[in-house]
């Protein structure tokens, strides 16, 4: 069986290549068509490998070597690709989410300069983010990793003539590169003590470990690694690139900072569960990462007013979830979250897309309302992804967030604070998300009135930037971020080629969680015992496999579901209270709240604290002492002022003829021969 | 021709030099062709270099020898000596490379005395190549002051309004440097000559009895040549000759500037200070400092380059941060941190290059490299913009570019040595980041703010020509590395076996992905001893 898994990344590379190259001159068509025939070879591939790989039946990964990277002494590392279970699943999503937001890309960008370059940066995210799924050891991963914070620097600054959309770009790089540090150490550790990169050798080695051996060193690599998922998947208190990189075009927000690129860091925890099964410390500031970050980026979701923003949050937040879940030894519960928040989140994104290219570029949720007869279909699929991130049963997110709070209950890793936080977070989340949806649907339309002059011109300018139309960027055509021409004319429903992937994404948020049913309310819990050779192998003897826990004695898996759906239903009547029945309340609440209120709409200014810890102090450091004071003042002033040298040399540095080297050189070469007499009477001696 | 390959390609481009002599200075463009044909033909009479060198590669000691020990003047004991191993190849195939491509981007810029520009050119690039191949002291030293002089003129005469200044700086701080290297070498001359009796300045004779030296000699002598090496790396804190020197060098200067003399002072120290004072090297306190200066180099740089407000002298100083790696490679004195090392001098020279050749081309157009006299670049200049990210990609070392393999060697060698080496270098990555991408924003997003910049033209297809290598070598070095390790695999256990004598170079190869109970059960409990 050979499955060639290196075309399924390569085939979106030889995409951006040609898009790259020669898309300048091709006709839109053609380069929509080059990247979408592209990205559906390379899914088709992906079912094609994925059916062949379960058929074969085999228990173990699939490894496919394609080549010898880098040799050096001892250490070896190579380009393979290893196709498992858990690889598989990420696979699928990347491709699949994938191509349906290229299609819909086609239509959102159709008007916008740098159509090719669009999509060729997002051809190129693929195969960097196929790259760091396939790949079969940590080297060739973080080779995707690095990618696709490539790709995304590249996107978020897509419009890079707005200030802001480069600023959010630098940043989301270079936060970024802040947590690869600690990634980076994690590999360095991993080489140092395992002598290799590659998963399946470094997994064996750990998995023959005795119990409680070397978890001092595991523990190390486990944080280690972890870094490096803060950064990558936006987790306290690396979060802080994700919210700005909203500066983006909307599908990149839902292909990359929704769907995929941020979910790499809680894969990455799944595919270590090896080394992190074996530190439970590191297991446990985990789960308290990823609790933290889903109730902090909660709180802020609450009274954000962009749309996008609330989006942000509500992603990082239910990113927090999945980290939570890994922390607490529930890879598959994690898995099974990233799948189902990928389809509704991503659809919650093209959604959000959909109208705010209804209205022409606008973002701020004060300025809509009553889009529900105006747009049907977004407002359709909109209600169905809502339905599924509140975790109302049928839908997708349901049984996912159920899966997560019951595990964070019940896992020998977890505890009740874990569940009580993760309730609370699911009652905030329904909470923003139904105010998001009765803010845009339901009431009048409010595009034409200003009900605050005071508090809409800060976050405005995104918005506005958005549609003005910036003067003399002449080389990418005319047309420039969401100005829409025909957008201010009416609000209208978007084309065919971006409502079809919203309705198909939005059969997915209802159906995709059917797949893990749990075994107490009816189903098979497929999707875990699919994953579960991935995460049973490597599991020492002596440990009991926490995917069976034993039968609690504390309350029933059926009643954490009921309170969860409770949560989700409290959230959703205080929304439909505040924003729909009674609107008049949430300016009420606001004034009652006050300072609450300033923390939470302020970020509890987190941004401005970085700013004033980190970043201004390291400026301020550079240029006045380390430039100014030591490389002018110290070192310089010392070679100009220096000895015996010091008068003739602050002179005649200035007006030196060439001749006057020649009698430096002399002097230089006198100094010089006192010392090389000492030396060699050093030396006879 | 082929026991003679080195000498041709040290001789061209003095041939150059010679014929430019006899042709008329008033014509200018027959001056240019004829300087880039011979620049051109000293790139492409090295290529057969590379599958010549590679059938040997796995040899013992130096290749391609010619001439003896003593041939040139016996009385004194010099040679016509010269060699090369893995190390001087790559620096070599570089030196004609970035040598062809400086003379190339110097078409349109310098309009001004012509012919000297060029046939110093040659010069220098002759005596760099000497510096690499000589296997003999007084050859060595003979190339080593040879380059120094056109370098100076470089600076001197075609370069920027406080051009004196810079390029007296550069020749005081090196020539400081190169007297006490000679000290140092006559030192080993004469200790050479009470060893055994015979006077010579054979390197590798002198290989053999330098390690006798031994208590503060050794450590002085190593110093009078790691001062040389160090104020030509530039190494913290000798540094501050290169952001002067740099801003006023012509962009042909700086780029062999950087890319090839830089490299002179990390050859050096790899092919001198090491093999010669092995004690010394190994020396925990001696060694603690170069680390030491190396991490320091590496973080200083980047942070004074945050702040650079000229985009050339930014450049200057990311220099200082990324030599700070090849000197902390060189220091790890293990395979990893000496290959890795090689590999990201490579990689500087082709990067770097690349920076100064992008700044060149803006300075071009608007004569200017302030910082703020720009933005928006992307909008009038969309394929220079796209070079320009790679090549910053490439610099902040974006894995599948060649930065990444060379920094990310280093690293791994340094962790092996001491986790906190490691640690701190690693800043350097995140700040690499930094200072370039913010540079780009300010440079290239944006709108337009200043009319200036309204109507300056894309590259032209000369200078699409002078990044088409540096690119293609920028990804082969990225994607495909491993000829290049191959090539330094000898030579540097060789390195290392002379200074670590009891280091494990060839262990058994790391157990496969088989599932090998057994071994890996071995392996783990090696690595879980820890």
């Amino acid at each position: 069986m050979n499955l060639h898994l290196v075309a399924i990344p390569l085939l979106p590379l030889a995409g951006a290549a040609i898009n790259g190259l020669l898309g300048k001159r091709f006709p839109r068509t053609l380069v929509a068509t080059v990247a979408l025939a592209f990205t559906a070879a390379s899914f088709l591939w992906a079912v094609w490998a994925a059916i062949q790989f379960a058929d074969g039946g085999a228990a173990g990964p699939y490894i496919e070597h394609f080549a010898t990277w880098m040799q050096i002494g001892n250490f070896q590392a190579e380009y393979g690709f290893y196709l498992d279970h858990l690889s598989m699943v990420m696979m699928l999503i990347v491709t699949g989410v994938g191509f349906l937001i290229h299609v819909y890309s086609v239509g959102y960008m159709w008007e916008e300069g740098g159509f090719y370059r669009f999509f060729c940066y997002l051809n190129l995210f693929m195969f960097f983010m196929l790259t760091l799924v396939l790949a079969s050891n940590y080297l060739q991963l973080f080779v995707g990793w690095e990618g696709v914070g490539l790709a995304s620097y590249l996107l978020i600054g897509f419009f890079f003539w707005r200030d802001s959309a480069a600023a959010a770009g630098k940043k989301a790089f270079i936060v970024n590169r802040i947590g690869d540090f600690t990634f980076l150490i994690g590999l360095f550790l991993l080489i140092k003590h395992f002598g290799t990169l590659d998963f399946a050798s470094v997994f064996s080695k750990i998995g023959v470990l005795p119990t409680g051996e070397a978890t001092g060193l595991l523990t190390a690599i486990a944080l280690m690694l972890l870094g490096g998922a803060c950064g990558k998947s936006a987790q306290l208190p690396l979060y802080v690139w994700l919210p700005d990189a909203m500066e983006g075009p909307t599908p990149v927000s839902a292909l990359i900072h929704a769907a995929t690129m941020v979910t790499a860091g809680v894969y990455m925890i799944a595919r270590s569960h090896a080394i992190f099964d074996r530190a439970p410390m590191a297991l446990l500031v985990v789960a308290i990462i990823g609790c933290a970050t889903a109730l902090f980026a909660a709180t802020i979701g609450l009274v954000q007013h962009d749309i996008k923003r609330v989006l942000a949050y509500s992603t990082v937040s239910q990113l927090g979830y999945m980290v939570l879940a890994c922390g607490v030894a529930a890879y598959s519960a994690a898995l099974f979250h990233l799948m189902t928040h990928a389809f509704f989140k991503a659809l919650l994104f093209l959604g959000a897309g959909s109208v705010i290219h209804a209205l022409g570029g606008e973002q701020d949720m004060r300025r809509m309302g009553g889009l529900r007869k105006k747009i049907p279909w977004t407002f359709w699929s909109m209600t169905f992804a809502t339905l599924a991130i509140a975790g109302a049963p049928p839908f997708a997110g349901f049984f996912s967030k159920d899966e997560i709070l019951w595990r964070a209950f019940s896992s020998a890793h977890g505890s009740w604070v874990f569940w009580l936080i993760g309730l609370i977070t699911a009652g905030l989340t329904s909470f923003y998300m139904f105010r998001l949806w009765f803010l845009t649907f339901f009431g009048d339309f409010r595009g034409a009135q200003h009900e605050e002059p005071e508090a809409s011109g800060r976050e405005r300018h995104a918005s506005d930037a958005a549609s003005a139309a910036p003067p003399g960027h002449g080389a990418h055509g005319a047309s420039a971020a969401g100005g829409h021409g025909h957008g201010h004319d009416g609000v209208h429903e978007s084309p065919p080629i971006m409502l079809v992937p919203l309705v198909i994404l939005a059969i997915l948020s209802l159906v995709g969680g059917w797949v893990g049913i749990p075994a107490v309310l009816g189903g098979g819990n497929h999707f875990e015992k699919f994953l579960a050779p991935v995460f049973e192998a490597y599991a020492t003897a002596g440990e009991t496999a926490p995917a069976s826990p034993a039968e609690p004695s504390g309350p029933s898996e059926m009643s954490l579901s009921l309170a969860a759906t409770g949560a989700a239903l409290v959230g959703f009547l205080l929304a439909w209270w505040m924003y729909h029945r009674r609107p008049e309340l949430h300016v009420r609440a606001r004034q009652r709240l006050g300072e609450l209120y300033r923390v939470l709409d302020h970020k509890y200014w987190i941004d401005e604290i970085y700013g004033a810890v980190f970043v201004r102090p390291l400026i301020g450091l550079s240029r006045a002492v380390l430039w100014r004071g030591v490389d002018a003042g110290v070192i310089d002033g010392t070679v100009n002022g220096s000895a015996t040298a010091a008068r003739e040399l602050s002179d005649s540095v200035r007006h030196m003829q060439s001749g006057n080297i020649r009698s430096y050189a002399g002097w230089v070469a006198a100094g010089a021969a006192c010392v090389l007499v000492y030396m060699i009477w050093l030396g006879m001696r | 021709m082929a026991n003679h390959i080195l000498s041709v390609i040290l001789f061209l481009p003095l041939a150059g030099a010679i014929v430019l002599l006899f042709l008329p200075r008033e014509n200018k463009n027959a001056i240019r062709w004829v300087a880039n044909m011979f620049a051109l033909a000293g790139f492409i009479i090295s290529l057969p270099l590379v599958p010549m060198f590679w059938a040997v590669k796995d040899q013992p000691g130096f290749k391609f020898v010619e001439g003896g020990a003593n041939n040139w003047i016996p009385s004194i004991g010099a040679g016509y000596h010269i060699g090369i191993d893995g190390i001087s190849f790559l620096l070599i195939m570089l030196t004609t490379l970035l040598g062809w491509i400086a003379v190339l981007c110097s078409w349109t810029a310098i309009q001004e005395r012509v012919k000297e520009y060029y046939v110093w050119f040659l010069v220098l690039q002759a005596g760099m190549l000497g510096v690499f191949m000589a296997l003999d002291f007084f050859l060595f030293y003979v190339f080593w002051e040879v380059m120094l002089v056109p370098m100076y003129l470089l600076i001197g005469i075609w370069g920027g309004p406080r051009k004196l200044y810079a390029a007296i700086k550069f020749f005081l701080y090196t020539l400081a440097g190169s007297v006490l290297m000679l000290l140092g070498i006559l030192f080993l001359y004469f200790h050479h000559h009470g060893m055994t009796g015979e006077y010579t300045f054979d390197i590798q004779k002198i290989y053999q009895t330098s390690p006798s030296i031994t208590g503060t000699a050794a450590v002085l002598l190593f110093f009078a040549f790691f001062i040389g090496f160090a104020i030509k790396v530039p190494m913290f804190p000798f540094h501050t000759w290169l952001p002067d020197a740099h801003v006023e060098a012509p962009t042909a200067g700086s780029v062999i500037l950087a890319g090839v003399l830089l490299k002179m002072g990390t050859y050096g120290l790899i092919r001198f200070s090491i093999p010669l004072f092995p004690r010394v090297a190994m020396n925990p306190t001696v060694r603690g400092w170069m680390i030491g200066l190396s991490i320091v180099g590496i973080i200083y740089g980047a942070l004074v380059s945050l702040m650079q407000k000229d985009m050339k002298k930014l450049v200057a100083y990311s220099s200082v941060s990324h030599l700070g790696f090849c000197t902390l490679g060189i220091f790890a004195l293990n395979p990893l941190g000496l290959s890795g090392s090689v590999i990201q001098q490579i990689n500087h020279g082709i990067s770097t290059g690349a920076l100064f050749l992008i700044v060149g081309i803006l300075y071009e157009r608007r004569h200017t490299r302030e910082i703020s006299e720009y933005g928006g670049i992307s909008n009038v200049m969309p394929l220079y913009a796209t070079i320009t990210l790679i090549m910053f990609m490439s610099s902040l070392g974006l894995p599948l570019l060649n930065g990444f393999v060379g920094e990310f060697t280093i690293l791994q060698g340094s962790y092996m040595e001491n986790k906190y080496w490691a640690a701190w270098a690693v800043t350097g990555v995140i700040l690499g980041a930094a200072y370039l991408l913010w540079l780009y924003q300010r440079v290239f997003f944006g709108n337009v703010t200043n009319p200036k910049n309204e109507h300056l033209h894309d590259l032209t297809p000369r200078e699409v020509l002078t990044f088409a290598p540096l690119l293609i070598a920028a990804v082969w070095i990225g994607v495909y590395p491993k000829p290049f390790f191959e090539v330094l695999d000898q030579p540097v256990k060789a390195i290392v076996s002379t200074v670590r004598p009891d280091y494990p170079l060839n262990p058994p190869a790391p157990v496969k992905a088989q599932f090998a109970p057994a071994a890996s059960g071995q392996a783990a409990a090696a690595g879980g001893s820890r």
